[in-house]
């Protein structure tokens, strides 16, 4: 469909059609001369009208094509005719007719004529609409018509239709009208200026200009197309087109959508977000952490539900069958109370969370499900699945910081780009307010830690000290620890019962004083450092770690104690329990020899101590407690204070927000550390209390909300907020360390401590891990079990392991290299960008030199070959840059200028030293070469010199340059 | 729809108002603005139902005669498309014809065709720098850095580091070393921002819902 068909299917006003018809008299005017042309002609015509008739069909042919629609509607009345349509066409032909009868004064007629011609047409046009379209569908056969109808119809009719046939061409094009091979070529020309129209049209919508003159050339260019297109084939690409627009903008929207589905699936991305946009990338960092930590615990419980703990619910034998599942005797009474089942002892003791209540059945229930094996794989899964995640997230955040990003124009892209034009709620628009001052803060730390210009020497000599001072605090702190630990070992072997409450409670008083107070100190040691904030976080977390170690040393120091207690206890009581069945076995036997065996109510079986639920007990105990206690921090330590600040600030001597108690930041070294041993903790347990990563996944789901509200609700930004590193890898790095550290007692208790004989899956075996052989005996074939003894045997696992030494060894040094060579070529890319950027403020000073004498020395630019390709690259951005300068108005113009001449800038004496002074004067043309059009869409600016300011053109409101109609 | 994008996410709960049923412009402007826009008719007539809308008194239904009516810039910038935009104002003058922030329905068209997702980088290009020119100079020079850097952070930076913020940015994006930039060192540095600024979020077509800080 041409554009002009468009433009008829609805209805045309007065406007467009006055525009049309002045439109079409204009090109009548060109007509004019080529009608008189082919009058002249027509004499010659008559005499040679033999040898015309032999080319006519010929020239009508090549004709054909360059027909405008009006003769091919005329043919088309021997297809499809409405009544009017019809009407019309007599009315034209009438019209041809009469042209042809007064031929001498055709040209001022003719031109009302076509006037009155054209603007009566356009109205049945506008009323047709769709006919239009079948018709000219038709039009490809009415041309071969065409073509044969002079033979069929008689001499002086043909000679009539081929004046006509001329005169429609004089009205459609220039030149259709002469002879053949100038039609070629100019067919050629035209369908070259159509395309270049068409194109025009396609991306006017890409011109910065105003809608008036958008308009404005979209008429002219519609109003050319529509005159050539009939010369030139159809151009159906408009549907296409308008297709394509709607498809890519449904497709945008869906992208849009399925992004933003995809951001609302991420839990809590909205949250963190909005704390990243308060409280800077580093709080952030914590929660993504919270949230990283949370999903490898939801894994965590899933293995221990799925694998452990509903296997044996459902399948096991139930509560009261065995002595290992009953509450005994002396504890019924109170095993149903809160307080009881608050310490998780009781009827909590004796149900499935814990080890103790594991049958040690080779199999359960119908499905054979091998419960000890089970307990025993998801023990090891554990350890092992988390040693995976977390090593393979190092491994890609790692990844990912080798990677970095081009920072070249980060402020730049902070200023221009970081306001989303789409935000329309004001809430949104809030947080990204504070979001986009965030960090522009972030970055201007990180600038001015970059300029920070230090004394080396002092800086060097203090954070040697403060390192000193660190390290005298955590020594004391842990020799303090180990002193207190082994005084209260002494104290439990003699009894506790002789000394007070102090000396009881020693280890855990200095324990949370230490906890307290080392923090504080190492805050403000650090602070004699003077490192970047993120730095000194590190360093901070870091020596509470190594404090925090201390604590979980006196923790396990003290669980090996019970344990071997335990241990001790529980010989007596195996010896007890023989004394006790004989006795049993001997009452019954004198009673009565044949009766079934005795029933005694499992309850009152006398039972060992069990030390695995011991053990869990006590880890539950600790995450429950420590949870509690985050949570009372919270709530006490920032929520009351801060409503203690925000209200007694108007009845208060000093102003509280912003003197002494003023509102808490967020802690992040806390936090971050909390967590990791928390999860220390989980990993140490959960293999004797199952129920502990269920525990942990409700902690974190709690905390995540209680600690978004509370960061919102009642803290402030840290004063100086610091971009977190991209990776949390220092995290990673810690929680990795807790993890091996968390693995060993775990692993040493499972390898070396014989289990409790009467409680737990593996109650019976000598170590826990035999379950693994048990099960190669008896559900693997005999030879499986030779393989798996041979290949355990040393001889063969020690030259595997010295292979993994060795070829870690080797990759580690490969990965190594890469790094090398991956920085080196950075360094590469960012010098030559330097010297990129140098060099072009060398050229614009150049241009500039060169532009305030213009007819003076001029640096000579073909100086060398090298130089002027050189030259080549970055004379298009040069080009542009000195139109930039000069922008169409006047007066703008000469402020520029004056201010160019007022500005020679640091480079200015450059060429007259270097090159300009040795040689003479060059030819201007370098400088001044036209660019290279920058694609569709883009004005191309012309360069100019500004001596010869007269360039006309250049829009009102783009005044850098002509537009590029293209 | 093209328009609603600048509602849609955010949910600013906007809906155009789908009038296009009763207006007597319809033909006659959609037709030849739509090559013009990037909009297609429908949208063309509903975007003449908002305008409309904001000033029923003086915009008519019946744009045959296309009468020369012009909206004050305290309408237009109480859309709710712009209102929490920090460069309201400078947006609505860089597309009015007086540069006073007048627009006429053209002047509308005109912006919301830019602004819409469909308009080509280039071209956002061209219109970004002049939101961001605020003295209408050609160059963005330091007071317009100043003025940008106040209405996107709300003026929360102390003056010392407005000035470094200032100086950094030209110290970036400045090729030809004049203390100003020009269109083409605009555009440069537009062009070379990363895909997740330039495709997503990029200067003046953003998602709505990515208000990171950092990557």
């Amino acid at each position: 469909m041409t554009a002009m068909d468009r433009i008829c299917n609805d209805e045309v006003f007065q406007v467009v059609l006055t525009c049309m018809v002045h439109n079409q008299q204009v090109s009548m005017g060109i007509d004019v001369d080529n009608e008189e042309d082919s009058a002249a002609e027509s004499e010659e015509e008559d005499k040679e009208s033999e040898k015309e008739k032999k080319v006519a069909p010929k020239t009508r042919k090549g004709n054909a094509r360059g027909r405008v629609r009006k003769d091919s509607e005329e043919e088309e009345e021997t297809r499809t005719a409405g009544q009017r349509r019809q009407r019309n066409r007599r009315a034209q032909r009438k019209q041809a007719g009469n042209e042809d009868s007064d031929s001498d004064d055709e040209s001022c007629k003719n031109k009302k004529n076509r006037a009155n011609q054209i603007s009566k047409q356009q109205e049945p046009k506008e009323d047709r609409g769709e006919d239009n379209k079948g018709g000219r569908k038709g039009r490809g056969k009415n041309e071969t018509k065409q073509g044969k109808k002079p033979d069929e119809k008689g001499k002086k009719e043909k000679d009539n239709k081929k004046k006509k046939d001329k005169n429609k061409n004089g009205s459609s094009s220039d030149s259709d009208s002469e002879e053949e091979p100038i039609t070629e070529e100019e067919l050629a020309k035209l369908k070259e200026e159509v395309e270049e129209k068409k194109k025009l049209i396609a991306t006017l919508r890409n011109k910065p200009w105003q809608m008036k003159k958008k308009l404005d050339v979209l008429k002219e260019a519609q109003l050319f197309v529509e005159k050539f297109e009939g010369a030139l084939g159809k151009g159906k690409g408009k549907k296409f087109y308008a297709y394509k627009v709607m498809m890519t903008k449904k497709w945008m929207k869906f992208q849009r959508d399925f992004e933003n589905f995809k951001t609302a699936c991420i839990p809590w991305e909205m949250k963190i977000k909005e704390i990243e946009s308060h409280f800077g990338s580093s709080v952030a960092s914590y929660f993504i952490f919270l949230r990283w930590m949370y999903g490898i615990n939801m894994i965590l419980f899933g293995l221990t539900f799925g694998l452990v703990m509903v296997p044996e619910a459902l399948m096991g034998k139930p509560y009261g069958t065995l002595p290992r599942k009953t509450v005994p005797r002396a504890e019924e009474g109170s095993a149903m109370n809160f307080a009881t089942l608050w310490d998780f002892s009781g009827l909590a003791q004796y149900s499935v969370l814990f080890y103790g209540y594991y049958n040690n059945q080779r199999t359960i229930g119908w499905l054979k499900f091998r419960l000890p094996l089970s307990y025993f794989l998801v023990g090891v899964g554990t350890i092992a699945y988390s040693f995976m995640v977390v090593i393979r997230t190092m491994a890609r955040n790692a990844n990912e910081e080798g990677g970095g990003d081009d920072t070249s124009f980060n402020f730049s892209w902070k200023m221009f780009t970081s306001w989303d034009y789409l935000i329309g709620n004001p809430e949104t628009a809030d947080n990204k307010f504070a979001s986009i001052t965030t960090s522009f803060k972030e970055a201007i730390l990180e600038e001015q830690e970059n300029r920070k210009e230090e004394n080396i020497h002092l800086t060097r000599f203090l954070r040697v000290l403060a390192n000193f001072l660190a390290l005298c605090t955590l020594a004391g702190s842990g020799y303090l620890i180990y002193f207190v630990v082994r005084r209260s070992q002494k104290f439990a072997l003699e009894g506790l019962d002789n000394y007070g409450w102090w000396e009881r409670n020693e280890v855990n008083m200095v324990m949370s004083l230490l906890g307290m107070f080392c923090p504080t100190l190492f805050d403000v040691i650090s602070s004699l450092e003077n490192y970047h904030p993120r730095i000194a976080l590190r360093w901070q977390l870091g020596r509470i770690f190594a404090l925090f170690l201390g604590n979980l040393y006196t923790f396990i120091i003290a669980l090996m104690d019970e344990i071997n207690l335990k241990l001790e206890e529980e010989k007596i009581v195996k010896y007890n329990m023989t004394i006790w069945e004989a006795s049993l076995y001997n009452g019954t036997i004198s009673e009565n020899a044949t009766a079934p065996p005795i029933q005694v109510d499992p309850a009152d079986v006398p039972r060992g101590p069990c030390w695995e639920t011991m053990v869990g007990q006590e880890f539950v105990r600790l995450t429950i407690s420590d949870t509690m206690t985050t949570y009372i921090t919270i709530l006490i330590g920032d929520f009351l204070r801060a409503v203690f600040v925000r209200f007694f600030n108007y009845c208060w001597c000093w102003d509280l927000e912003y003197g002494f108690p003023s509102y808490s930041e967020f802690d992040i070294s806390g936090n971050v550390l909390g967590l990791i041993f928390n999860q220390g903790m989980i990993w140490m347990g959960s293999f004797y209390a199952p129920c502990l990563p269920a525990i942990n996944v409700f902690r974190l789901h709690t905390s995540m909300y209680l600690q978004c509200w509370a960061v919102m609700c009642c803290n402030v930004p840290h004063e100086r907020v610091f971009k977190a590193s991209r990776s949390n890898n220092f995290y990673m790095a810690m929680l990795l360390f807790i993890l091996f550290l968390s693995t060993l007692p775990a692993v040493y208790t499972i390898v070396s401590i014989p289990p409790s004989f009467d409680c737990g899956p593996f109650s019976g075996k000598t170590r826990m891990f035999e379950v693994i052989s048990e099960t190669l005996e008896n559900d693997f074939p005999s030879w499986f079990g030779k393989v798996f003894s041979y290949a355990s045997n040393p001889g063969l696992i020690l030259p595997f392991i010295l292979l993994m030494v060795l070829s870690i060894y080797y990759l580690n040094a490969t990965s190594k290299s890469y790094k090398a060579a991956n920085l080196d070529l950075k360094k590469k890319l960012q010098s030559q960008a330097e010297e990129n950027k140098k060099r072009n403020k060398q050229k614009a000073q150049q241009s500039r030199e060169i532009d305030e004498n213009p007819l003076g020395t001029k640096p000579k630019q073909q100086g060398s070959k090298q130089d002027s390709t050189a030259d080549q690259g970055t004379q298009k951005g040069r080009g542009e840059k000195e139109s930039k300068k000069k922008p169409s108005h006047q007066p703008e113009t000469n402020l520029s200028q004056q201010s160019q001449q007022h500005s020679p800038g640091p480079n200015a004496h450059y060429f007259s030293h270097g090159r300009g002074g040795s040689l003479g004067p060059p030819p201007h043309i370098a400088v001044t070469r036209p660019p290279v059009p920058r694609g569709y869409g883009m004005p191309s600016y012309l360069p100019r010199n500004p001596c010869f300011e007269s360039y006309p053109g250049g829009h009102p409101r783009m005044p850098r340059g002509t537009p590029n109609y293209r | 729809m093209t328009l609603l994008q600048l509602t849609s996410l955010t949910a600013a709960g906007v809906c155009l108002l789908d009038s296009a049923g009763h207006h007597r412009i319809s033909a006659f402007i959609s037709h030849n603005r739509k090559d013009c826009t990037f909009f297609t008719r429908k949208e063309i007539l509903r975007l003449h139902g908002r305008y409309h809308e904001m000033a029923p008194n003086i915009v008519p239904m019946d744009y045959t005669k296309d009468p020369d009516v012009k909206l004050p810039i305290q309408l237009i910038i109480n859309m709710p498309e712009l209102k929490e935009n920090p460069f309201k104002e400078r947006i609505v003058e860089a597309f009015s014809e007086d540069g006073d922030g007048n627009l006429s329905f053209n002047d509308f068209v005109d912006m919301f065709s830019v602004l819409s997702e469909m308009a080509p980088r280039e071209l956002k290009a061209i219109y970004a720098f002049k939101i961001y020119d605020f003295n209408t100079d050609n160059f963005i020079c330091k007071s317009d850095l100043e003025k940008t850097l106040n209405k996107l952070t709300r003026e929360e930076l102390t003056a010392e580091e407005i000035t470094l913020v200032c100086e950094k940015v030209i110290e970036e994006a400045d090729m030809d070393g004049d203390g100003k930039l020009a269109f083409a060192d605009f555009e440069n540095m537009i062009s070379k921002a990363p895909d997740f600024l330039r495709g997503v979020s990029s200067l003046l077509l953003p998602l709505g819902q990515k208000h990171t800080v950092s990557s």
